[in-house]
């Protein structure tokens, strides 16, 4: 562990130090493809409000890397292969009980509980000692190869391509399913594509953050971007900005104070949202609902 | 089996965490609620990690976490914006602190500190002494007693809060209280199958159950039973077979009677237009 | 405050020959039983027509069935002289109920550009300005408070962002199903007067479902009644007469009249309810 330099005022030698190993430039590559990655995909999934079923997802990269270590493969290879499974399965399950919210989130929560249940079991046969769990649950920015961020790269190229091609019927979809329907969009499929992408970008952001703390880059920066404008370019450029900046600043702090990355990365990404949640109330407060703060164009007419 | 000693500590605190499990597990699918669950759950873990690095028992973390969390959704409750997005966020991060009391206490003490975490999070029912598997199931026993005393207006309260507002029950308090049930209930059942997996004791048998049938008490009974069922089953399983955990098994039978009851009641699918004139 | 048709705005005969809408002989089944059958109705190019009837009678079932979601199991259904489903980019549709809450943060403006090119996969690329969305923005009459999200609005606004964005993509028909049952009186009249505006100015069809036929009365060309089984069609005056629903309901109906030109049905029997009928709340 690299603990215990901590920050210096001069910001100058602080990046320097940063970026003298490899490894941790690797780190900050790695952190801002995922951090994009989440960004947008996480974007939808707050607007799908599919918040819970994205939690799950997360989880199941657990499994999915314990899976993999059991039989030899990379970590990060379990992570995809589990989580896009994984995303299907929910998919299918809950589309059958979609008229009960009750029993949809039974099969959620039982699901969440029996992969986990597995990855348990992959881990204590991979080793008596349960001492790996906590890279796979936390996360560590430590020993992240050149050839994982070209994986990451390229697993992100695409799904961020497949999000583009499909973005604005999925857009339709999530909030306005009856009349996009109607239209010819076919909300179904578009829905289950869209669980698997949510697979892959938990899997991807697993490997920095660990599968139990996913869920903070997934969920804050969208909610936090949404929060301060409604223009959807705009709030979705900003959801990934926001994750790269709290990704960057968690490493930094990993790097001067020690693991778990995780711890910094989620405390950052709650500040950010209560940041915005209590900015968002307060101009609801002020102006009595008042224009919005980016983007705003002169009022037509009388308000 | 039943010679040893920590056999039998495990299935008396075990069917007590079952039997608690099951019937709030009810309501808990019932209220929809399984989210909320699921960060009690999680909080859980921080509790007993954080009475660890305070160097307290954990039990007092586990209750005392649980619980305060409760009270916090309860009062807040969904009106004031604690909708999902936030319980996620917030839970995210009291899991993020969870995983810095366990780095600060490992810092602090010697070995054998990485099973406090492993032990928090997937349980160690083969690990509690007699009077631990005692305590757990008393406090069992409590919970299952406060969930069929409240019974009956929590299901009016959940099936028709309006009407029963206007009826004299307490919708609110209910709400609050029920939420206090399911947090004790969090922090009784990590002992048993730790913080990650609780969550499967608690949705699966009550699914199962609902699925099955709809008169809601035969429900509760049915899902207080699947629980028990779960728990003893998993618990030979695991006996038998050495390198089966304890708490894979329970979770993954509690899995396995959820499937069978959704491969028993799968509804044909809904009736399309019929033919054109045939 | 005398009623449009008190103030003697004659509604417009449907232009001859070209039927938007036609339906002939048909009938509809849900779960098992007959919703309707030997159902009868033509709606001219042009026209405004109104779909009327109590709770269950099928009113919705008649949409499902031109918007391509049911099919017919006997008879035959036509929009704009195509089956049922085909024409989807020329049909506007307006679903029942839809009421964006509060959390929802995405613009009127662009829930109504979705109308436009929501279903077009890739990438959007910048339309010009003044485009069609402002204009349907415009028509509607919701310039002011376009641009603020959606689930801010009130109801009436709301209504009035979701017929932008069934209109935007220029439709040559316009469905609607209840557009006017979650809005008050002065709201209610609103709408209707800016649907026949739609009609007379775009020359589109519109098609609505509606449990009060009074805001429209003055507006309507057709009304298509629903009950017992069956529909009777025809202009509202001919139609909503004692003797005709008497005769449709097969128990006595009296129609009566306000002195500011409202009518009162009295004595519809209630259809027993459908569970497809049950609104979600």
């Amino acid at each position: 562990m690299l603990a215990g330099t901590g920050l210096s005022p001069d910001l100058v030698s602080d990046f320097k130090a940063l970026t003298a190993y490899p490894f941790m430039v690797n780190a900050f590559e790695a952190g801002t493809i995922v951090a994009v990655m989440a960004g947008v995909i996480g974007w939808f999934m707050v607007l799908r409000r599919q918040t819970f079923a994205g939690h799950t997802l997360s989880l199941m990269a657990f499994p999915g890397a314990s899976a993999a270590l059991l039989l030899g493969l990379s970590a990060a290879a379990g992570f995809f292969v589990f989580s896009t499974a994984a995303a299907l399965v929910i998919g299918a399950a809950v589309g059958r009980s979609r008229s009960n919210r009750g029993q949809e989130s039974a099969v959620t929560g039982s699901v969440q509980a029996f992969g986990l249940a597995c990855g348990f079991l992959f881990l204590s046969l991979y080793s008596g000692v349960l001492a790996n769990y906590e890279t796979l649950l936390f996360g560590s920015f430590l020993g992240i190869t050149t050839s994982q961020v070209r994986v990451l790269a390229l697993v992100a190229v695409v799904a961020l391509a497949a999000l583009a091609f499909a973005g604005r019927p999925l857009l339709f979809a999530s909030v306005d399913e009856g009349v996009a329907r109607a239209r010819g969009v076919p909300a179904t499929a578009l829905g289950l594509g869209f669980l698997v992408l949510l697979g892959l970008a938990v899997a991807e952001t697993a490997q920095i953050t660990g599968a139990l703390l996913v869920f903070a880059l997934l969920v804050a920066p969208p909610a936090s971007a949404q929060l301060i404008t409604p223009r959807i370019g705009l709030s979705i450029a900003l959801s990934a900005l926001i994750g790269v900046l709290i990704t960057w600043v968690g490493l930094a702090l990993a790097y001067f104070y020690g693991d778990p990355v995780g711890f910094y990365i989620t405390t950052l990404a709650f500040a950010c949202y209560v940041i915005a949640r209590v900015a968002r109330a307060l101009r609801d407060r002020a102006g009595g609902r008042g224009p919005v703060l980016l983007g705003t164009r002169a009022a037509e007419g009388p308000a | 089996m039943f010679a040893h000693e920590f056999f039998r500590n495990a299935l008396l605190a075990g069917t007590f965490v079952a039997l608690a499990c099951g019937a709030v597990g009810y309501f808990v699918v019932l209220r929809a609620q399984v989210f909320a669950g699921d960060a009690l759950s999680h909080v859980a873990f921080t509790g007993a990690l954080a009475a660890a690095a305070a160097g307290l028992d954990t039990r007092i973390g586990l209750f005392g976490a649980t619980i305060a969390l409760a009270l916090v959704l309860g009062v807040l409750g969904p009106r004031a914006g604690a909708d999902d997005v936030t319980i996620g966020i917030v839970f995210a991060w009291i899991l993020g602190l969870g995983v810095f009391f366990l780095a600060v206490f490992s810092a602090g003490s010697s070995g054998g500190n990485g099973l406090l975490g492993a032990r928090a999070l997937f349980g160690s029912i083969f690990g509690l002494g007699s009077s631990e598997a005692r305590l757990a199931a008393i406090v069992g026993a409590l919970i299952l007693v406060a969930v069929v005393a409240i019974a009956r207006p929590l299901l009016f309260a959940t099936l028709d809060p309006l009407v029963a507002a206007a009826r004299g029950v307490p919708v609110r308090a209910l709400g609050i209280g029920f939420l206090v049930l399911v947090g004790a209930t969090a922090a009784e059942a990590t002992q048993a199958v730790g913080a990650l997996l609780l969550l499967g004791l608690l949705a699966a048998p009550a699914g199962a159950a609902q699925r099955l049938t709809s008169r809601p008490y035969l429900a509760l009974a049915l899902s207080t039973a699947f629980a028990v069922a779960a728990m003893w089953i998993g618990l030979a399983l695991s006996y038998a077979v050495a390198a089966l955990p304890p708490s894979t098994a329970i979770i993954a039978t509690a899995t396995a009677i959820y499937l069978l009851a959704f491969g028993l009641t799968v509804r044909p699918p809904r009736v399309r237009t019929s033919e054109a004139a045939n | 405050m005398s009623s449009p048709a008190a103030q003697g705005l004659a509604p417009r005969r449907p232009a001859p020959g070209a039927s938007a809408i036609a339906v002939e002989h048909g009938e509809a089944r849900l779960g098992g039983g007959v919703v309707w059958s030997e159902v009868n109705l033509e709606v001219g190019q042009g026209s405004f027509a109104a779909i009327l009837g109590p709770n269950g009678s099928g009113k919705t079932t008649l949409l499902r069935v031109l918007l391509g979601e049911l099919a017919l199991a006997r008879g035959s259904a036509s929009v704009l002289g195509r089956r049922p489903g085909e024409a989807k980019g020329q049909i506007g549709y307006l679903p029942q109920r839809r009421h964006f809450d509060a959390g929802t943060r995405i613009r009127g403006i662009d829930i109504v550009r979705l109308g436009l090119d929501g279903a077009r996969w890739g990438l959007p690329l910048r339309p010009a300005q003044g485009g069609p969305v402002e204009e349907a923005i415009e028509m509607v009459g919701a310039g002011t408070y376009a641009k603020r999200p959606i689930g801010e609005l009130s109801g009436g606004e709301q209504q009035r962002l979701l017929i932008a964005q069934a209109l935007v993509s220029k439709p040559r028909v316009l469905i609607l199903d209840e557009p006017l049952d979650s809005l008050d009186l002065p709201n209610q009249r609103a709408v209707a007067a800016l649907l026949e505006r739609i009609c007379r100015e775009q020359g589109v069809t519109i098609l609505l479902v509606a449990h009060d036929v009074n805001p429209l009365l003055g507006y309507l060309d057709q009304v298509v009644y629903f009950g017992g089984g069956h529909a009777v069609v025809g202009p509202p005056r001919e139609i909503i007469t004692a003797p005709t629903l008497s005769r449709l309901y097969g128990v006595p109906v009296e129609v009566l009249e306000t002195s500011d030109g409202r009518l009162v049905v009295v004595g519809l029997p209630e259809a027993p309810a459908h569970h497809s009928d049950r609104h979600e709340h």
